[in-house]
């Protein structure tokens, strides 16, 4: 197990042109050793966004080398990088993110649909997800009968059925009252202690607090990385 | 991800809003059981109008006087008569035109045929107007298409003797005798007693063409002539031809001895023979063209419909960009989108057109304006063929917009 989870090297995020030219990110290097826990923290503008959907292969640097799981993005189509988001990536959104009318399970087995999993192994991974956030006696609820705290389990659920590389938390926490909040970060606590990788993108000190090493954005620009 | 996976999610996601989806179905189920009614329809039509003209006759040729025929001519010549007269030059058909017809090799018959112009009939007090009285030679029942179900038909002793004998139809037979059996029976037609021997059979087109073919009365020539009309010209002259692919033959010839007898020289005649089979063709060409317009209509509302597909395809993909945006993070591969919109499309177009068959087959059980419509199988799988086309047509567009989506816009998308 030699190459780092995230490899980032000397990325930069230009959008628009002229005077409504913005550097989002500014030479940014990060690495991200496996079962690592990082919170990316920083104000809004100060680029943590952008650099989450860069790390999730939604979006691709201006200038830079991104290596994923030892794999460089910069030369993937659209193709391989959707084949590249459903097995190396787990997604947690703010805002939960599941998809309206369909049960928590079904939820859960979407990625694995996606990466041709079979009906019988999907749902058996799918279950042992949700078990595994605490949820194995809501599998067949849909989104509008869950709590927020327990949605963001789904979500989390989802996130780590397909045993991604990474897990990439954007805010997870932001809709979520404190008590949801908790749950949700002590998901997040066990998965890391399994030795899952998680980045988690915050701007709440007593949820940054949680993780392992911190790293400060401000104005594009890494301004502290410390480990506790 | 398989088809079957690729279904699942489309009709997951046209159940999440079933009003919107039925309204949709509707337009295609419109637009389909419409090109399946209206083409039956017209279908029927032709059938109808097909079926009618072989009831008047297989084979047979009509000749009668012509009324414009002879109008070249008679401007020519008639310009130092100063007539504004009737044809004076015209000659009418007799008994002897039809006698010699029958000489002529593609002729089986050719019967003589007047018409009486007002026959009214009583028996016991009842009265009835008969609309077509008509006189005539015993051959006339089989080019006429009239059958005799009871009783007998008139033979041709009866025409030479000029016996006051008739064969009556139905209509006939129902408003003056009710009940009573007719046969035996004396009516009284403009004061000439005559006596039924027959009744024919029900022609079947009571309804069709512009009088009732059963409301007729048929007596020998002789017993018309000098009773019920005057002595002198025929109506028509019935010519049957030997076999039906002798008919064009028998045109010929007969247009051929007419011409002789009559002393016609130029393109104009004072006679014309009318051919049910010219006319059939005519008649199947203009329904036809009745068919293709009908179905045109139709067709219209079929594009109209798939034009709604496509419109409620873009709302939905509109609406569900947030989804779209989810499943793309997760990992859906363009195609996965692409399919499952275009699926929902066609799900949506193929439920229409099924159902629009149905709803035509259906429709079509029942009498539209007159018509019993007939169905013409081609049209069902037409049809149901079109809506599927339609949906993978008309849903390519909003499918193609969704699976282009990029991931992080759709994601901030509410």
């Amino acid at each position: 197990m030699t190459a780092p989870v995230l490899d980032v090297r000397d990325v930069t995020k230009v959008y628009g042109q002229g005077e409504t030219r913005v550097r989002a990110l500014r030479g940014v290097s990060l690495r991200v050793e496996r079962g690592d826990y990082v919170a990316i923290m920083g104000q809004s503008g100060s680029g943590k966004s952008t650099l989450m959907n860069i790390l999730g292969c939604l979006d691709v640097p201006t200038e830079g080398r991104y290596l994923l799981d030892g794999n460089d993005v910069r030369h993937l189509d659209e193709h391989q990088l959707s084949i590249l988001r459903n097995r190396r990536i787990g997604f947690i959104f703010q805002s939960f993110n599941l998809i309206p009318r369909m049960s928590a399970l079904a939820n859960v087995e979407l990625p694995l649909a996606y990466g041709g999993i079979k009906g019988a192994v999907r749902r058996k991974r799918a279950l042992a997800a949700l078990d595994l956030v605490g949820l194995a006696d809501r599998v067949e609820h849909e989104p509008n009968e869950l709590s927020g705290g327990q949605q963001q389990r789904v979500a989390v659920a989802r996130a780590l059925v397909t045993s991604p590389a990474l897990l990439l938390a954007d805010e997870p926490t932001g809709n979520l009252d404190t008590r949801s909040t908790r749950d949700v970060l002590d998901v997040l606590d066990r998965l890391s202690r399994a030795g899952r990788t998680i980045a988690l993108i915050t701007h709440e000190d007593e949820v940054a607090a949680r993780a392992r090493r911190v790293i400060r954005l401000v104005d594009g620009e890494i301004v502290e990385d410390s480990v506790r | 991800m398989n088809l079957w996976e690729i279904l699942r999610f489309a009709l997951r996601g046209l159940s999440a809003n079933k009003l919107r989806s039925g309204l949709t179905t509707l337009g295609i189920l419109i637009g389909v059981g419409a090109v399946i009614l209206l083409v039956a329809v017209g279908n029927g039509s032709s059938i109808k109008v097909k079926n009618s003209i072989t009831r008047l006759g297989a084979g047979s040729l009509t000749v009668s006087t012509s009324t414009t025929g002879r109008g070249g001519g008679f401007g020519g010549g008639g310009q130092q008569q100063g007539s504004t007269g009737p044809r004076t030059q015209a000659k009418k058909l007799t008994l002897d035109d039809a006698r010699a017809l029958t000489e002529s090799p593609s002729v089986e018959s050719a019967s003589p045929v007047v018409n009486a112009s007002s026959a009214t009939a009583t028996y016991a007090g009842t009265s009835h107007s008969i609309s077509q009285f008509v006189g005539t030679a015993p051959t006339y029942f089989k080019p006429a298409n009239k059958v005799v179900e009871r009783g007998a038909s008139f033979t041709g002793a009866d025409v030479t003797a000029g016996n006051k004998v008739v064969v009556i139809g139905r209509t006939v037979v129902t408003d003056l005798f009710g009940t009573v059996d007719p046969l035996g029976k004396k009516i009284n037609v403009n004061g000439t007693y005559f006596t039924v021997v027959g009744v024919l059979a029900a022609s079947g087109s009571s309804s069709t063409g512009f009088q009732d073919a059963d409301d007729v009365a048929i007596a020998p020539i002789s017993a018309v002539q000098g009773t019920l009309t005057s002595y002198g010209s025929l109506s028509q002259i019935v010519v049957q031809a030997k076999t039906p692919e002798k008919v064009d033959a028998a045109q010929a010839e007969v247009t051929e001895i007419l011409n002789q007898r009559h002393e016609i020289t130029g393109t104009t005649s004072d006679f014309q023979v009318f051919n049910q089979a010219s006319l059939q063709s005519a008649v199947e060409d203009s329904s036809k063209t009745f068919t293709v317009l009908l179905g045109a209509v139709a067709a219209i509302s079929l594009l109209v419909g798939g034009i709604g597909v496509t419109n409620i395809m873009l709302v939905t993909v509109t609406e569900r960009t947030r989804e779209i945006g989810i499943r793309k993070a997760i990992g859906a591969p363009k195609g996965a989108i692409l399919g499952q919109f275009i699926a929902e499309a066609t799900v949506l177009s193929l439920v229409g057109g099924v159902l629009g068959v149905a709803a035509g087959v259906i429709g079509s059980q029942f009498t539209i304006v007159g018509v019993e419509p007939v169905i013409v199988p081609s049209s069902i799988a037409l049809a149901l063929g079109v809506s599927v086309v339609i949906g993978l047509f008309f849903g390519s567009y909003p499918a193609n917009r969704a699976a282009n989506l990029r991931p992080i816009e759709a994601l901030r998308h509410e």
